[in-house]
């Protein structure tokens, strides 16, 4: 299908652009399928593009040399991944892997520094979509220093809870361990914890949170 | 029918330790491959039990969720 402009402006990296602009930015556009558990990005091998998620997730992970996975995020629709190494010429930083049938819209390194010298509005946009990155990195690393692996699920729980809007995103154990620096063990006692507490109720393929405000006071939330 | 555990055939090799936790008896080996039978005693849970992922040591077997807020 051809890269289309409505979704183009839908994508942080080109909010605030005219019409015309879109138009010439999608001229460097591809778009790519992936199937379910395909890996896009691996880890340290040379960066050729940056991406944005048009449709379905994406999972963006490390991995240490004994196998051991730590997720660093999951890409919905709109957001981007891979920026890093497209804007500073190293390898991927990370590996990237399709949660289920996924769209995406890339840009090759090449084609990424034309558009920024044709747009400056573009360059401030990344500049805030990186910040943002850096916030939500700075607060993974304060969750693995310095909370407790029931806080850390419960702030999981928080983050990746669906509003019935968008797409459903869906977690198992493993990946919440992945994500929580700890292994499935502690993610299966730390829910039944917080089920005993009242915060959330396990169902069958859903957990509901049942008290939002007792989930975010476990997890340390503070406005 | 209801959802069952989603198994990676790849992954698995054949150990069973994820048979042995079962509780409904849905999981059999089929060519050394852990294989769901459909089993009405599970599909009439209204919780998955998650014991067959926990123990999984090669993370072949997965009860994938959605988190949801109640409503009010």
């Amino acid at each position: 299908m051809a890269v289309q402009v409505e979704l183009l402006k839908s994508i942080p990296y080109f909010s605030g652009l005219s019409a015309a602009e879109l138009d010439s930015i999608k001229e460097f556009v591809f778009e790519k399928e992936v199937e379910t558990g395909e890996m896009i990005l691996l880890e340290d091998e040379p960066a050729e593009a940056l991406y944005f998620v048009t449709s379905g997730a994406v999972r963006v992970f490390k991995t240490s040399s004994d196998g051991k996975e730590q997720i660093l995020s999951f890409i919905r629709p709109g957001e981007s991944f891979n920026d890093v190494p497209v804007f500073d010429g190293g390898p991927n930083l990370a590996s990237a892997q399709a949660v289920g049938p996924v769209v995406l819209y890339g840009i090759r390194n090449s084609d990424i520094e034309v558009i920024l010298r044709s747009h400056p509005q573009v360059s401030l946009n990344v500049t805030r979509v990186l910040s943002q990155q850096t916030r939500r990195l700075v607060s993974l690393v304060e969750d693995l220093s310095f909370r407790q692996v029931i806080a850390r699920v419960a702030k999981i729980l928080l983050e990746y809870a669906s509003d019935g809007t968008g797409p459903k995103l869906r977690l198992t154990h493993q990946e919440m361990a992945a994500m929580a620096g700890t292994a499935r063990e502690m993610v299966g006692r730390s829910l039944k914890s917080l089920e005993n507490e009242g915060a959330i109720r396990l169902e069958r393929q859903r957990i509901v949170i049942t008290d939002k405000e007792a989930l975010r006071e476990m997890a340390g939330v503070v406005d | 029918m209801a959802e069952m555990p989603v198994i990676d055939r790849e992954k698995c090799d054949g150990c069973g330790l994820c048979i042995s936790v079962c509780h409904c008896n849905i999981l059999v080996l089929v060519d050394n491959v852990v294989t769901v039978v459909e089993n009405k005693k599970c599909a009439s849970c209204n919780r998955w039990c998650a014991q067959c992922e926990l123990i999984c040591p090669t993370g072949a077997i997965s009860c994938p969720f959605e988190v949801v807020i109640e409503e009010r």
